[in-house]
């Protein structure tokens, strides 16, 4: 492990996704990559009596399923990494608690799963064997913990994103033929001024923009070396803030970039206004699609930028700004 | 026998109730379309529009006009706080500004609270369709 111009890491034996597994909600399942994931559920409680609890179920599900897909023992599992979007992260830790392996907590918002991937794919090339990655979201708890109940029964403006309902796990593993985890870029927190919570894309856009060309100077890459480019949640409106941003910048990703929020709805069919958002909208994304792409070498080389709004509830109405962060990770086949 | 269902209803009337009503519905549609303003912030905007607007005894008018069609709607609400907080001081004086108001609008907000109690035993919040 090396360090790279100002904030990207370099793996000298990177990292191998052994594999991952996805499961999404009813919206999810309508959408057009639903033939990508594991499994899709009928309703968004999976007979559970809250959406916490489905949530929970969601991601303790989504673990076991990626850790019997990878033919790994659960005791070959040297630690988790986990996070998601409620409070203190209880549908990680509760989803998680009788699955008896060392556990990391992590809140990067949205941009969860690659902090989560990032962070193991560090152990890995320290100590560890195998490392657990996972993260969820759900549509209902997450309207009710960051905008209104679900009771109150508003309408959502033309800016806001759909919070996916789902989870993607990834195994991380010292060993295995790839797709490798070669280097990563954490981000820092980028604030603009943003104080809309209904345009999540707009606030987080210049953080993406930053890691973006961040890791360009880092690496001495630029964007048509990877065969995609993508983002986590920016929707429909912050895809097209970063084109702009990236091309006054003078790098130009119309071609190759694509954001998984865009990608998990129908924007015609399913009329979720902005695109998808949550940390399983990433988690899902690239676990369903993009890996079985990597594995079938479709593509061989990407960069899969997760971006995350650091806003809670008390700060929005407090009227604070939204600070956004992302952060790079580039897989290679 | 027969019932003649043009002359049962006063069709101006409706007209004058639906028209008004939507217009205000108008307001907040475009509130939530073009402006940063949530939801609940149009509530409060709406119930304090409303209170002003009864105070000055302009929103009077447009009860009078359109009835229910002005009534119903949030700043109705507004309204229907600041007419009983007026009736309030005539009949027991400064305290009547305290409790005329919820006096006036008792019957609203005990019909929330009823109504909204019998619909959390029956019912099950859903995910939205949009």
């Amino acid at each position: 492990m090396e360090k790279l111009g100002s904030q990207t890491i370099k793996f000298n034996t990177p990292p191998t996704i052994l594999d991952c597994a996805s499961i999404v909600g009813p919206k999810e399942a309508q959408g057009p990559l639903a033939k990508y994931f594991d499994q899709t559920l009928e309703d968004e409680f999976w007979g559970e009596k809250t959406w916490e609890k489905a949530e929970s179920k969601i991601v303790k599900e989504t673990v076991n399923m990626v850790i019997s897909k990878s033919g790994i023992a659960s005791t070959d599992i040297d630690c988790v990494f986990a996070g998601d979007l409620l409070n203190q992260c209880i549908s990680s830790s509760f989803g998680l608690r009788e699955l008896n392996i060392p556990f990391f907590g992590v809140f990067g918002a949205c941009s969860t799963f690659v902090e989560s991937m990032s962070l193991g794919a560090i152990c890995v090339e320290s100590f560890a064997s195998h490392v657990l990655c996972a993260t969820s979201s759900h549509f209902c708890s997450a309207e009710k913990q960051f905008r209104f109940p679900l009771e109150l029964g508003n309408q959502r403006p033309p800016t806001s994103q759909w919070t996916v309902t789902g989870s993607g796990a990834a195994i991380l593993s010292k060993s295995g033929e790839g797709p490798y985890i070669t280097h990563i870029t954490p981000g820092k927190i980028v604030d603009m001024g943003i104080k809309d919570v209904n345009n999540m894309g707009a606030a987080m856009a210049p953080a993406f923009a930053d890691t973006l060309i961040s890791h360009f100077q880092d690496t001495g890459r630029n964007p048509s070396y990877y065969d995609a480019i993508i983002s986590g949640d920016l929707g429909y409106i912050g895809k097209d803030i970063v084109i702009d941003i990236a091309k006054s910048k003078g790098y130009n990703i119309k071609s190759n970039y694509n954001d998984c929020g865009v990608m998990i709805f129908d924007k015609n069919e399913q009329d979720t206004h902005s695109g998808g958002s949550g940390c399983a909208c990433c988690g899902t994304v690239f676990s369903g699609y993009f890996f079985k792409q990597l594995k079938e070498k479709k593509l061989k080389k990407i960069l899969l930028i997760a971006t995350g709004a650091l806003m809670n509830s008390t700060s929005s109405q407090q009227g604070e700004s939204i600070p956004g962060i992302a952060h790079a990770i580039s897989i290679e086949i | 026998m027969d019932i003649n269902w043009a002359n049962v209803f006063d069709w101006m009337v409706l007209l004058k109730c639906f028209v008004t009503g939507g217009i205000i519905c108008i307001i907040g549609q475009v509130l939530i379309d073009k402006t940063k303003l949530t939801p609940a912030k149009i509530l409060v905007i709406f119930v304090t529009t409303g209170a002003i607007l009864g105070g000055l005894g302009i929103y009077q008018y447009l009860v009078d006009f359109a009835g229910a069609g002005a009534t119903v709607p949030l700043t109705g609400f507004g309204y229907n706080l600041a007419k009983g907080a007026i009736e309030g001081i005539e009949q027991y004086g400064l305290i009547g500004a305290f409790t005329g108001g919820v006096k006036a609008a008792a019957g609203g907000i005990a019909a929330a609270v009823f109504f909204g109690y019998l619909a959390s035993l029956i019912s099950k919040p859903k995910m939205k369709k949009q």
